[in-house]
């Protein structure tokens, strides 16, 4: 745990500044509640014995001195720790990103089936409070303890002892002993949430087939009692938690107890005029004011190291391509070449691809189909170099692509995937990002190029959320623009119109061909299970279980009645193909 | 004071928690006022009258006393309201269950799941702090200031009125500051949101910007936009903090006032030091209530809006009851041999005039196969679901030999019959129970059978728990493929007399497509079966084929009849066929 919070200190650490400047102003605030008490009660304790008015102004300039600067401090000390937590946050944002960039995407393959991403914004998002709740409770409880002890100090060391134990207790005692109460409570709750989470998904989602087949009332039953099983645990955390002020409150009062019972004497033996020792009390009372807050504190520290280390969990993996010290220049020429590649993921037996050998020439047009897991996609990833081969070479223009920057690979490759991400911004930026120095008027040319005239006047409508205000047609022609945009010399197509309803399918397709027939002639690269209009490739890579099994234009393969002729003559003997059904 | 109606309804239904954690409450208050007057007793005793510590003594142990009670009761207060919040949570969680149950597949499906149920967990537990703090905390902010008042106006007039006079500043200054900070700090939680939701966007767009080559520089606009928000956010909050304050201000303030008027008057000897202390020591008291008020009424605001989502899910309208005269229990698989009737069925999702289906004419015959097709949005799942009775005829009947289908308990005809959809749900269990949804008490043998019938084995066998791996979004991961013929085992295990299929569209590999269709034509022997079809065979190996178009049964017949009549079914089988030729 305390690992973890070094870590994340050690990350904020350029707002240490901004941090104790908050925590100083969070004690002066206690601080001028204490003196606003102590004041006061000076001026009740000297009024009652009659002195000349003169000996009570001072006090009464104190009183209205407190008064009025605790209301000010408090406020510009909420202003400065909020400003400190965004600053912090905004950190925090930064060094996550720039220690995640890296690891994409292979790294975080192993995690794209769960909302990780979700979650790692909630872990951020509870990182959040690690100032103003973490941080700053125990810095200002320091400085207040300090206080106290120094001036009570002044009068005799016993009275700074005395009081130091209860607000050591207060501060130390408490939280442990609460924490102590509460351990693994927090824990426990989390994972039931993340079953009823789960399991109500699972209710929503599978009701039809619950219903058919007569569970949903046991589903619901089951749920019924996660969620019991949650407020129980919840009440045990509450009923700890509901004890934080009672128990700092009793300390409280016993502080002011036993600090009377030690004034007492001295006060008789004429050691302490007896005003001040009001006085002490009162301040005495004031001060736990900085205590309540902490042992809250204690299990915010606790919520935010889990959600920490879960983070560095995620970030610690070493990343699996490193950019070469001194990349080269990115060849003029756009042949691709496998040599012998094998390459197997992580944690599985099989390899992807073994010992794979194939060249694609400059401006050839070449499809790679074969069922599903045959190692289609796995030519791309290498290709990107989002992995690197386990055996074997990779060379775009003859120069093998360890020795380039990954950067400037991919943007040499433009790509359209099955999956095309639109960020929630607007049509432009978005456009942009192939091409960030793109006027206006090229950005209109890419969208009527890629069969969308009508967005080009609608450059700053927002694309929406991951881009779902465009239909899925809309989204893969927004692909295309952006490969206009970026003109390439190299095209991979990932599955790109697995989505597209036959005729869309068809038209964008067009657009691709006709864009990659442009001179300078381009490379292609299709990869893709659906075998629709095969002649147009200049030749047909066919794999299966990570090797090739056939090479050929169509009308040789299909003479070959092998493997593709099957996989052809089952995708179009058989089915209409959604032409009846529309899917 | 935003006291939501319906959330006090909430309260009135279970009020022993509320009314006890009030009077506990209360009891605290009444301790703390005690403490008060036995501190400055003992003050006074001690270092002023300078009486030696024995007289101090039965002071010093009420005080004592007193403590531990005003901490025991503040204690049992705050756990009486929780306990209160934590019924309302539950029982809310009930009936939306039940809802969810009564509004079925129908409307499930019509909404984004990940929404459905962050209202039923996440929209419930932030009605917690509603409960469990605010509506509490109008009480004590009226109640507590009260009781003070009522002790302060016999001790000392003068600071009675100074407090009675400054206690209406603080709710009008929340009033004020409120309206102004509640526009700012909803503008804050938005901007909050949409921070994080466009770092959310950044991380999954992250292999997006690799393909560009552009993900490094994308650092700088992660710290740009959070600064662009930081100093936003930051000027919306200099408002927002103007209320607490003024809040403070008048509580600081208000005490220096009755601090000096005390002082002048003990100096001029009309008052006692006791009672002034007294006063001074409750003042800080008096406003610390109406304070927290402040602090809990965004926790009160938060649970409004929640409560907003939740109650609008509780108010759509259900569907229609079902039937409930268990007509059938007594012989099960009666609808076997007995035609089911579509009269002049119509259906709109919304009950107005959009039809989803209208009009609908047809005999499902025994033992026969029903190809049902048409273009997407034609009404083929609409179809389906009346006959799954997710959602009952708007207009029209469906019969069961000469019996309505309404009248028939949905439970019973349920077990009527086997339903193999698109894309099946896999519950988040071992492969064992997700097939013995099917039939509870199936032996080994059925599920080895119908696993062996739905070409399972290869699959199971490279499990590495075989039937006993954890399958779903923790478990395994299984392809869409996969899903489908464990649907289909499980209708092999029930074996229900009707079948309705939504049959696979592509796939990726040849063989196995072929595997699937083979035991869907075993599956199919001997049984009614409805299915939507997406391939050319099952179309023209049907006994009827109802070609569906905007909700209407636009023609039946069979393949071969169809060919050869003018209409939809012919023109689009030869474009098709066109297409392929090239």
């Amino acid at each position: 745990m305390l690992t973890v919070l070094a870590n994340l200190l050690r990350i904020v650490r350029p707002y240490q500044w901004w941090m104790l400047l908050a925590a100083i102003l969070g004690f002066a605030t206690i601080g001028s509640g204490i003196g606003l008490l102590a004041t006061a009660a000076y001026i009740l304790a000297k009024a009652s014995l009659h002195p000349p008015f003169t000996e009570l102004q001072l006090g009464i300039a104190g009183v209205r001195f407190f008064g009025i600067i605790r209301g000010v401090l408090r406020y510009i000390e909420r202003l400065v720790s909020h400003n400190t937590t965004f600053k912090t946050l905004s950190k925090v944002r930064a060094w996550f990103y720039e220690s995640l960039e890296p690891l994409a995407p292979a790294r975080l393959v192993q995690y794209k089936s769960g909302d990780l991403l979700q979650r790692i914004t909630a872990d951020i998002d509870i990182l959040e409070n690690l100032y103003a709740r973490v941080i700053a409770p125990p810095l200002t409880a320091i400085m207040v303890t300090a206080l106290m002890w120094i001036w009570l100090g002044t009068f005799s060391l016993t009275f700074s002892i005395t009081l130091f134990i209860f607000h050591a207790v207060a501060s130390v005692g408490i939280p442990l002993l609460t924490g102590y109460l509460n351990r693994g409570t927090a824990t426990k709750i989390s994972a039931v949430r993340t079953d009823l989470q789960t399991g109500t998904i699972d209710c929503i989602q599978g009701i039809g087939d619950l219903m058919v087949f007569n569970r949903f009332d046991d589903h619901a039953q089951h749920l019924r009692e996660l969620k019991k099983r949650e407020l129980f645990l919840q009440r045990k955390q509450a009923l700890v938690q509901g004890s934080h002020e009672s128990l700092i409150g009793l300390l409280m009062n016993g502080a002011v107890l036993a600090l009377a019972w030690t004034l007492a004497p001295t006060v008789s033996a004429g050691g302490i005029n007896g005003v001040y020792a009001a006085l002490i009390i009162i301040a005495v009372m004031a001060s736990f004011e900085a205590f309540f807050p902490l042992p809250d504190a204690a299990q915010h520290l606790e919520s935010n190291t889990a959600a920490g280390k879960r983070l560095f969990e995620i970030v610690d993996a070493a990343p699996v391509v490193t950019a070469p010290e001194h990349p080269e220049q990115f060849p003029a020429q756009n042949s691709i070449g496998f040599d012998s590649v094998t390459f197997t993921y992580p944690g599985n037996h099989q390899p992807a691809l073994s010992n794979a050998s194939f060249t694609v020439n400059e401006g050839e047009k070449i499809a790679i189909v074969g069922p599903s897991g045959a190692g289609k996609s796995t030519v791309t990833n290498l290709l990107l170099r989002f992995w690197n081969p386990s055996a074997g070479k990779i060379l775009i223009g003859g120069t093998c692509i360890e020795h380039l920057d990954p950067e400037t690979i991919r943007q040499n490759i433009g790509i359209v995937s099955q999956k095309t991400y639109l960020f929630g911004t607007s049509i432009r930026e978005n456009l942009l990002l192939a091409k960030p120095v793109a006027d206006d008027e090229e950005l209109k040319q890419a969208l009527a190029f890629a069969g969308l005239e009508p967005f080009g006047s609608k450059l700053d409508q927002w694309a929406g959320q991951h881009g779902m205000n465009l239909s899925g047609g809309e989204r893969q022609r927004m692909a295309i623009a952006r490969l206009f945009l970026q003109n390439t010399r190299i095209v991979i197509l990932d599955e790109a119109t697995v989505n597209l309803d036959t005729i869309t399918e068809k038209s964008v397709m067009q657009s691709i061909l006709e864009l990659c027939d442009r001179q300078p002639a381009k490379t292609l690269l299709a990869v893709t299970h659906r075998l629709r209009n095969m002649g147009q490739f200049d030749r047909i890579l066919v794999f299966k279980n990570g090797r090739i099994v056939e090479e050929g234009s169509h009308h040789e393969l299909l003479r070959k009645n092998g493997l593709y002729a099957s996989m052809w003559t089952l995708q179009h003997r058989n089915v209409p193909a959604g032409i009846l059904t529309g899917s | 004071m935003n006291l939501d109606r319906r959330l006090l309804q909430l309260a009135r239904q279970n009020p022993v928690p509320f009314i006890t954690s009030v009077l506990l409450g209360v009891l605290a208050g009444i301790m703390l006022i005690g403490q008060a007057s036995f501190l400055s007793r003992i003050i006074d005793a001690l270092f002023l009258k300078n009486t030696g510590i024995e007289k101090g003594l039965p002071f010093i142990a009420l005080f004592a006393v007193f403590s531990i009670l005003r901490a025991l009761f503040s204690w049992t207060s705050e756990s009486e309201a929780n306990r209160g919040a934590l019924k309302i949570k539950q029982s809310l969680h009930e009936r939306l269950l039940n809802k969810l149950s009564a509004l079925g597949p129908a409307y499930t499906g019509s909404m984004q799941s990940g929404k459905l149920s962050a209202r039923i967990l996440k929209g419930i537990e932030s009605l917690d702090p509603y409960f469990s703090q605010y509506l509490p905390q109008i009480a004590f902010s009226l109640l507590l200031p009260s009781a003070i008042l009522a002790v302060v106006f016999p001790s000392d007039l003068f600071s009675g009125f100074i407090l009675l006079a400054s206690a209406p500043l603080v709710p009008l200054f929340m009033v004020i500051i409120g309206k102004a900070a509640k526009k700012a700090t909803a503008k804050q939680w938005k901007t909050l949101n949409r921070m994080s939701g466009s770092f959310l966007d950044l991380l999954q767009g992250l292999t997006t910007l690799k393909l560009f080559g552009k993900s490094r520089e994308r650092k700088n606009f992660v710290v740009e936009t959070s600064e662009a928000f930081r100093q936003t956010t930051m000027k919306v909050l200099k408002v927002a903090f103007l209320s607490s304050f003024a809040l403070e201000l008048i509580s600081t303030i208000g005490t220096a006032i009755i601090a000096v008027s005390l002082g002048l008057r003990l100096w001029s000897g009309s008052i006692a030091f006791e009672s002034a202390l007294f006063i001074l020591l409750l003042t800080p008291d008096f406003y610390l209530p109406l304070r927290q008020l402040g602090k809990k009424y965004h926790a009160g605001m938060e649970g409004v809006g929640a409560a907003n989502d939740i109650f609008s899910l509780l108010q759509e309208p259900e569907p229609e009851q079902h039937g409930d005269t268990g007509l059938f229990s007594s012989h099960l698989h009666a609808c076997s041999g007995e035609p089911v009737r579509f009269d002049n069925v119509g259906f709109s999702f919304n009950g107005d005039n959009t039809y989803a289906l209208r009009h609908i004419n047809c005999t499902l015959e025994p033992n026969r196969t029903i190809a049902i097709t048409g273009p997407s949005g034609a009404g083929k799942t609409t179809f389906i679901d009346l006959l799954l009775r997710f959602i009952e005829p708007g207009e029209g009947e469906i019969t069961v030999g000469n019996r309505n289908l309404r009248n028939i308990r949905r439970e019973e005809w349920l077990q009527c019959i086997s339903w193999v959809p698109q894309s099946p749900y896999m519950f988040n269990a071992t492969l064992r129970e997700n097939l013995l949804v099917a039939k509870k008490n199936a032996t080994e043998d059925e599920l080895t059978s119908a696993i062996e019938h739905a070409r399972l084995g290869p699959f199971v066998s490279s499990l590495p728990q075989g039937l006993d791996t954890k399958i779903g979004e923790r478990g395994a991961r299984i392809s869409g493929g996969e899903a489908q013929r464990l649907s289909l085992a499980r209708a092999f295990i029930k074996d229900a007399p009707l079948l309705l299929l939504d049959e696979p569209t592509s796939h990726t590999d040849p063989l196995l497509e072929k595997e699937l269709l083979t035991s869907m034509n075993r599956l199919i022997r001997g049984k009614t079966t409805v299915i939507i079809a997406h391939r050319l065979n099952t179309v023209k190996e049907a006994d009827l084929v109802l070609v569906l178009d905007n909700g209407r049964i636009v023609q039946s017949g069979t393949h071969v009849s169809l060919m050869k009549e003018d209409g939809f079914y012919r023109t689009a089988l030869q474009a098709f066929q066109e297409d392929v030729a090239c």
